[in-house]
């Protein structure tokens, strides 16, 4: 896929990012369908393959999910250089890319949370601190459930049993609940079970 | 719970990081380990081995650092990185959690098209995903016996957790929404509970 992007593009990417970064409470994956609406339907800059095997790539890769939104970057930037046969020069704007997308997703909203936490944590001793902080607890516990639950039931293959997923998913729950072994060993363990086609 | 009081302990009994760079070096570290997300390792390593948080400590700063808008882990580790040396801290934080990963990241992407071809790579990203969301679910689970002490009593709390589970999983209801009632409803309870 080949593009073309002028300065104007790269800064209406930027500031739809920055935009988005704001929006984006509970982490950046809200904001996908709007990243879509962006980058694929309005202005055709990534094509619907690229798009979602950015978020695929991501959710597999170490790190936090966020990286998604690099990839989305990087291959806005191939595509404007004509692809990554293109060689050096596609690289150099899929570098580009990247940086305009994460400085972009990263910078309003760590700006925000590095003052507003600092605000918070000298304060923390205020009562409405102390009862925002607590109160919210249930609600986290609640959430993180939540994650986990909707991270499984979006991970179904059609073509295999569903139970074959719930149980290897409660028997990770179960380990990591009541032992403390190596998270990467039963990461390891998902694979191999993924790959010998169990779930 | 007892760690929203002023704290008085000397702050020497307990581990902390040493500089920015062990800050840096823990959180690439940690985010490398964290396949699918990194908050089921978050909670491993900083409560569990590290313990440069108690659980008190831990689900408080999740509720802001889910609360404040951008990616969790990164707020959370900002916010870590900020109380133990400032601004330089908060960057190496920051810097931790995203260096390496994106380097690995970038190498996956361009191996990608090679990979994607065989069936069994999906079929084995697809048992890491499974297991990596259990591994979330249990992170939760863990956290439940922290909510005893909490100033609205342990039952409350645990009509709370069920009715988010609820309105996220099942019902789909966007995350603002519940965030707005729910856990309006419950830091203002709160706040009534507590004294000035």
């Amino acid at each position: 896929m080949s593009i073309v992007m002028h300065w104007q593009d790269w800064l209406a990417l930027l500031g739809q990012y920055m935009m988005l970064s704001l929006l984006s409470i509970s982490g950046a994956i809200t904001t996908v369908p709007e990243m879509h609406r962006f980058l694929v339907t309005d202005h055709s800059w990534l094509s619907d393959a690229q798009f979602s095997s950015s978020i695929a790539i991501a959710q597999a890769a170490p790190g936090p999910n966020v990286l998604f939104v690099a990839l989305m970057g990087w291959n806005v930037g191939l595509n404007a250089g004509g692809g990554i046969e293109a060689g050096p020069h596609a690289w150099l704007l899929g570098m580009l890319g990247l940086a305009t997308t994460m400085i972009g997703i990263l910078l309003p909203s760590t700006t925000l949370t590095y003052l507003a936490t600092r605000w918070g944590h000298r304060n923390r001793s205020r009562r409405e601190v102390r009862a925002f902080k607590q109160g919210l607890a249930p609600i986290v516990v609640g959430l993180l459930i939540a994650t986990g639950w909707i991270l499984v039931s979006g991970n179904h293959a059609g073509d295999r049993p569903a139970w074959h997923l719930w149980l290897l998913s409660g028997i990770a729950a179960l380990i990591v609940w009541r032992t403390r072994i190596h998270l990467l060993w039963l990461l390891g363990a998902g694979a191999l079970l993924g790959a010998l086609g169990f779930v | 719970m007892q760690s929203a009081l002023p704290n008085t302990a000397p702050a020497t009994e307990r581990p902390r990081p040493e500089s920015p760079r062990d800050l840096f070096v823990s959180f690439n570290w940690l985010a490398l380990q964290g396949f699918g997300g990194v908050l089921a390792v978050v909670q491993r390593e900083l409560v569990e081995k590290k313990q440069w948080l108690t659980p008190d400590e831990f689900i408080e700063d999740w509720a802001v650092a889910q609360v404040m808008p951008g990616p969790n882990v990164i707020n959370l580790a900002m916010m870590i990185g900020d109380r133990e040396f400032g601004l330089r801290g908060a960057l190496a934080a920051l810097a931790g959690m995203l260096a390496v990963p994106l380097c690995v990241i970038l190498v996956l992407a361009v191996l990608y098209a090679h990979f994607a071809a065989v069936p069994q790579v999906a079929a084995a990203l697809r048992g890491m995903g499974a297991v990596a969301g259990g591994m979330i679910a249990a992170i939760g689970i863990k956290l439940v016996p922290q909510l005893r002490k909490h100033p609205l009593g342990f039952a409350v709390c645990l009509v709370g957790v069920l009715l988010v589970f609820l309105a996220i999983a099942v019902l789909h209801i966007a995350l603002g929404w519940v965030l707005l009632v729910v856990g309006g409803t419950f830091c203002l309870w709160t706040w009534r509970r507590i004294e000035a």
